[in-house]
């Protein structure tokens, strides 16, 4: 057992919380209220080398490792949510690419991930009828001589509008529940790639969640991402992953939560002295912390394992599960230790409340996470 | 960052596991019935080294670290929660002290015949008014020539009817309060030392839990532990570490908890099928298990740390709270599992829900642990 951080994880870390706080939080609120994706700050992470971390150099990447990612989610989520689930999909999506792309996919969607004016990816997995059961896919893609035609309509997928590769899930061969799923890279502009409205979200305001919809839409059959049938394999491991980043994610969140409810508490007087002297408010704050430090410990164990090249899925479900939970009932407590001003948007925690409820959502509920943590448990 | 264990570790934790497997677990539930302490279990254990775990060989102790001793007590308290307290009040509470505040002579006099378990320690700091609040101590001391004189009351003494060594606190200048406390090592064979009422427990009854009255009770000067006045800062100190193995007693308890319902739900039928198919009975062990798994990184977390020469309190803390109460929920859940077999002597549920209970309440309520963690999260 070593608990201590490597100096690169350190300065990694203390790159992106400085980043954060001084390029990210500022704006958080207005970006919740107008609805803009941080495009110009997500521009900037991509140059420092946050997109791309668990890919090697020679692609782009900065080869970080996933420890380091989760350690960047959480600043990058202290600052603005929404901009830690853009680097978290992207990051999900560009390892992905790596992990099972050919030599020619490597070096034609990597670069188109991690640089230019879209350093972004997106993810296209959920159906208007399938989300947590992922395998009721409808979405087809069929061979027509060199190219792949896809139709069907995704739901749900993060930073659409922003994002310039899609990495899409379809059935090919036999129209049943049974018919092998593949991925394919889609790239944005596409014709018959068709980005919906943004939805209108309880909260990460600034991470646009739209409609995909395929209107037979041509690709090259290069663009089969793994062999026919690897598509669950592929959304199952990206997501895996994912589940890492959202549990920082929904940790970075959390703890701007408490770091805003404690300066409160110790400034607000009440009964004739700040409400942090009170037991009903430390009782709050003393759950706040030890259960966001649950978290954090099996985020990190889940990151370790991966970055070990060990399997982590139990781990993983078990941090995001727990993480997401814990961080939610935090971001709850923090209103209520502000009471009345935890609940307007003059102050964050409200924010904070609404971005993070998504985190027991998206990339596998609660519900999803319980299923796999006990099918490893109890082993049938 | 790594958070797995060492090869000796591992080999530490296979052996006990066979030996609580074999010694312990096949006499848990009489030691339960009657009350009785397993005097060649423990005499064995001492044979082991799981009565000096992290202590320095020169003082027979077996030189390992704090996260083996960890280990070595969730392993025992796994089989019997009662002798996992024997061990960690023995070696956190009775050793530790010895260990870290004695001098040679008290080390070789008293540690060295306490790691092979020839004599069993205890901690004497509770009295009948003064428990969470241990600053308002009633028992005194008075120099008279070369001895020491004590007077009063120690209550919920775990090890006490059995112990040979008694490190004991008490009152040497009232004026100043908590910096006013002293701390002795006391033997039973000293005059005016005596064992009063022996506590009929809700649980963890194959430990003793005794009252210790002094009346008059000559103590050589060599005796005294520590600096005068140093006593509050020694039990608070010996307190940090103890609160690692009740940590580590309550996810003992909380993993046999689990590893019972598991293996009940796959045996027990209902609507057709194992109990263990429903979402119901998946959802409490999913549970379960990730609280288990957040509960050992925190304890070990802590024990790291400890082992790192860091400060650890407010980690500690966060374990002890942690564990028991997951403890408490996991066996609470368990019994659910077991329905109606959890409440009878049949089966172990009901015995690991009472020693479940006790976690929360020694070595520092649950709420003790909440002003400590609070008090460091509120700092400035």
């Amino acid at each position: 057992m070593d608990l201590s951080f490597t100096d690169d994880q350190r300065m990694i870390r203390d790159m992106v919380r400085e980043f954060a706080q001084k390029e990210l939080a500022p704006k958080a609120a207005d970006r919740d209220k107008s609805g803009e994706p941080p495009l110009e700050e997500i521009r900037k992470l991509a140059e420092l080398g946050l997109m791309g971390m668990r890919v090697p150099a020679e692609y782009g990447g900065s080869e970080a490792g996933t420890l380091a990612l989760a350690l960047a989610l959480m600043e990058i989520a202290q600052g603005d949510a929404a901009a830690a689930v853009i680097t978290s999909v992207t990051n999900m999506v560009a390892e992905a690419i790596y992990r099972f792309g050919d030599e020619e996919q490597r070096r034609a969607f990597l670069p188109k991930v991690l640089t230019g004016d879209f350093p972004v990816g997106a993810f296209a997995l959920t159906e208007p009828q399938a989300g947590s059961d992922a395998r009721n896919l409808k979405t087809r893609a069929e061979t027509d001589g060199d190219a792949f035609v896809l139709n069907g309509e995704k739901t749900f997928i993060t930073s659409a509008p922003i994002s310039s590769v899609f990495i899409v899930m379809a059935k090919t061969g036999a129209a049943d529940r049974s018919a092998p799923i593949s991925s394919f890279l889609v790239e944005k502009d596409t014709p018959g790639l068709v980005v919906g409205k943004p939805e209108k979200k309880m909260g990460l305001h600034g991470s646009p969640t739209c409609t995909v919809s395929f209107d037979n839409c041509r690709i090259p059959r290069s663009n089969r991402l793994g062999r026919e049938g690897d598509g669950f394999k592929v959304a199952m491991m990206a997501l895996d992953g994912g589940r890492i980043g959202v549990s920082s994610q929904s940790i970075g969140i959390a703890r701007a939560a408490l770091d805003f409810a404690v300066g409160y508490a110790k400034e607000r007087q009440a009964f004739g002295a700040p409400i942090a002297k009170l037991q009903a408010i430390q009782w709050k704050i003393a759950d706040m912390a030890m259960e966001l430090d649950a978290a954090q410990l099996l985020v990190w164990r889940a990151a370790c394992l991966k970055d070990a090249g060990r399997p982590f899925t139990r781990e993983a479900s078990m941090a995001k599960l727990y993480a997401t939970e814990a961080a939610n009932r935090a971001c709850k407590e923090a209103v209520q230790i502000l009471g009345g001003y935890g609940y307007v948007s003059d102050y964050p925690v409200e924010r904070h409340m609404r971005d993070c409820k998504v985190t027991t959502l998206y990339e596998g509920t609660s519900e999803i996470q319980r299923l796999v943590i006990a099918r490893h448990v109890i082993g049938e | 960052m790594h958070f797995d264990l060492t090869d000796e570790q591992k080999a530490l934790r296979d052996m006990v596991r066979d030996f609580a497997e074999k010694e312990l677990k096949p006499i848990a539930a009489e030691l339960d019935e009657h009350h009785r302490y397993p005097a060649d279990v423990v005499a064995k254990m001492g044979e082991l080294g799981l009565m000096g775990v992290a202590f320095p060989p020169e003082y027979n102790g077996a030189g390992m670290d704090y996260v083996s001793y960890a280990i070595v007590v969730e392993e025992l308290s796994y089989a019997c929660a009662g002798t996992g307290v024997i061990c960690s009040a023995h070696s956190s509470l009775a050793c530790d002290p010895i260990n870290k505040f004695g001098n040679e002579d008290q080390k070789k006099k008293y540690l060295s015949r306490m790691t092979t378990a020839e004599w069993l320690g205890c901690f004497c700091l509770s009295e009948p008014q003064a428990g969470s609040d241990a600053s308002q101590q009633h028992t005194t001391a008075v120099k008279k020539g070369d001895k020491w004189i004590l007077n009063g009351t120690k209550n919920f003494i775990t090890n006490g009817r059995e112990a040979k060594v008694a490190v004991v606190f008490a009152q040497t200048d009232k004026e100043k309060r908590h910096k006013g406390i002293t701390a002795y090592i006391l033997t039973p064979d000293m005059p005016g030392y005596s064992v009063g009422q022996v506590e009929d427990k809700m649980g963890i009854r194959a430990s003793s839990t005794v009252q210790i009255v002094l009346e008059d009770c000559e103590v050589p000067e060599a005796n005294q532990l520590g600096d005068v006045g140093q006593g509050f800062t020694i039990a608070m100190t010996t307190l940090d570490g103890g609160r690692i193995g009740i940590a580590s007693q309550a996810l003992g308890i909380a993993r046999r908890a689990l590893e019972e319902s598991v293996a009940y739900s796959k045996e027990r039928h209902a609507f057709g099928a194992p109990i263990s198919r429903l979402q119901a009975i998946q959802w409490k062990i999913a549970d379960m298990a990730t609280e288990i798994d957040a509960a050992r990184l925190l304890t070990h977390r802590a024990a790291w740390m400890k082992d790192n020469g860091m400060r650890f309190s407010q980690q500690a803390a966060m374990a002890k709270l942690f564990a028991s109460e997951t403890a408490m929920r996991a066996t609470k859940e368990g019994i659910q599992v077991f329905g109606g077999y959890g409440y009878v002597r049949e089966y172990p549920m009901e015995r690991l829900f009472r020693d479940a209970k006790i976690t929360e309440i020694y070595e520092g309520t649950s709420e003790i642990q909440r002003l400590v963690i609070a008090a460091a999260a509120l700092k400035d």
